[in-house]
C-alpha cells in the first residue's frame, strides 16, 4: 500500500481496520461518539454488518458498538488493513 | 458516630462500581431521590476510624456531558451537590475508555480519588498498571482495588480519610486545549467567575459555554437563583 485509502466507516467491509481521521458531525451526537471512543486516530474494526447493511457493528477501544448509516457515513478514516 | 462526609461514586457502566458500593456499605444502605429528579441514587454508609462516610452511587456513565438523564444526574450531583470526595471507579482492563470519564471529573471538581477496579482480572490478562505514575500525571490519588475480593479497601478508605482531613491535597491535572480554545477561555473566564462566584469551577463552566451546553446553563440558572432550590431540596431529601 503506497497511499492510504480514505473511506467512510459506512463503506467498511467485515475485517477492515480503519484509522479515524475526521468526524463530520456536530453537537450531542458528536460528543456522544467521542465519548464512545470514535476519536481522531482511533483504530476501528468492522466486526459485522447487518443483513441489509445497516447498522454496522464496530470494535473501538475494546468495546463493540453498532452505528447506523446516519452516523457511520459521517465518520472518515484511512484503511489500515483490509483484514485479509 | 463522628463527622459525616459524602463520597460520590462515579464510573462507566460495568466497572464494578456497585460491587464496590455494596462491599463497602453492606446492608447499611437505602435509595433516595435527589435534586428534584426522579432518579434514585443508592446511598449507604461505611465507618472508618472516627468518621462516617456516606457513599452515593451515581448512575454509571461513559461521560458527564448530559447526553442523557443519567449523565445529567451524575454531573449535577458532582457539580452542584459538591460531595466531599468524588471516587471515580475505573475498569483496569479498559483504562483507555475509562479515563475519559476520569478526566472529565478532574475538570469539574478538586477532591477526586481514582480506584482502578478489577485489578486481579487485569493482572490475569497480563496488564500491568503503574499507579504511582498515574497518580503523578493526574495529580490525585490512584489506588488499585478488587471490589469482588475486597482487595485494596484499607488503602482506599485511608486515602479518603486523609483527603477529608486535609492531610492529602488533590491537585488535578489541568487539561490544556488548543491555542484557540485557551484564548477564548481567557476571554470569558473572568466574566463567568464574576457571575457564579466561587461555587463552580469557572474554567469548567467556560469550557461548557464554549461547547454550547444549554442544559448546564439552565441548571445553573435554576440553582443559583436560590430559594426555589432550597425548597425543592427539603421535599426530596427526607
Amino acid at each position: 500500500m503506497d497511499k492510504p485509502k480514505t473511506m467512510k466507516l459506512v463503506n467498511g467491509e467485515k475485517g477492515n481496520i480503519i484509522k479515524i481521521t475526521s468526524l463530520n458531525l456536530d453537537g450531542v451526537m458528536r460528543r456522544r461518539l467521542l465519548d464512545l471512543g470514535f476519536v481522531t486516530g482511533a483504530l476501528v474494526e468492522v466486526v459485522r454488518k447487518s443483513p441489509l447493511g445497516d447498522p454496522i457493528a464496530f470494535r473501538v477501544s475494546q468495546t463493540t458498538i453498532a452505528l447506523r448509516e446516519e452516523e457511520s457515513s459521517k465518520i472518515e478514516g484511512e484503511l489500515v488493513s483490509d483484514g485479509n | 458516630m463522628g463527622t459525616e462526609y459524602r463520597i460520590a461514586l462515579a464510573g462507566n457502566p460495568n466497572t464494578g462500581k456497585s460491587t464496590l458500593f455494596n462491599a463497602l456499605t453492606g446492608l447499611r444502605q437505602h435509595t433516595g431521590n435527589w435534586a428534584g429528579k426522579t432518579v434514585s441514587l443508592a446511598q449507604g454508609t461505611v465507618q472508618f476510624k472516627d468518621k462516617t462516610f456516606q457513599l452515593i452511587d451515581l448512575p454509571g456513565t461513559y461521560s458527564l456531558f448530559s447526553n442523557s438523564k443519567d449523565e445529567e444526574v451524575a454531573r449535577n450531583y458532582i457539580v452542584f451537590e459538591k460531595p466531599d470526595v468524588t471516587l471515580v471507579v475505573l475498569d483496569a482492563t479498559s483504562l483507555e475508555r475509562n479515563l475519559n470519564l476520569a478526566l472529565q471529573v478532574l475538570e469539574m471538581t478538586k477532591n477526586v480519588v481514582i480506584a482502578i477496579n478489577l485489578i486481579d482480572v487485569a493482572e490475569e490478562q497480563g496488564i500491568q498498571i503503574n499507579e504511582r505514575l498515574l497518580t503523578n500525571r493526574l495529580g490525585v490519588p490512584v489506588i488499585k482495588i478488587s471490589a469482588r475480593n475486597k482487595k485494596g479497601f484499607p488503602m482506599l478508605l485511608d486515602t479518603l480519610d486523609r483527603i477529608v482531613t486535609g492531610a492529602i491535597e488533590c491537585n488535578p491535572v489541568r487539561m490544556v486545549y488548543s491555542e484557540e480554545i485557551e484564548e477564548q477561555i481567557k476571554k470569558i473566564e473572568p466574566k463567568v467567575r464574576e457571575i457564579i462566584g466561587g461555587q463552580l469551577s469557572s474554567r469548567w463552566v467556560s469550557l461548557r459555554l464554549l461547547d454550547g451546553d444549554e442544559t448546564l446553563l439552565n441548571e445553573i440558572n435554576q440553582r443559583l437563583s436560590g430559594r426555589q432550590v432550597e425548597y425543592e431540596y427539603s421535599t426530596h431529601i427526607c
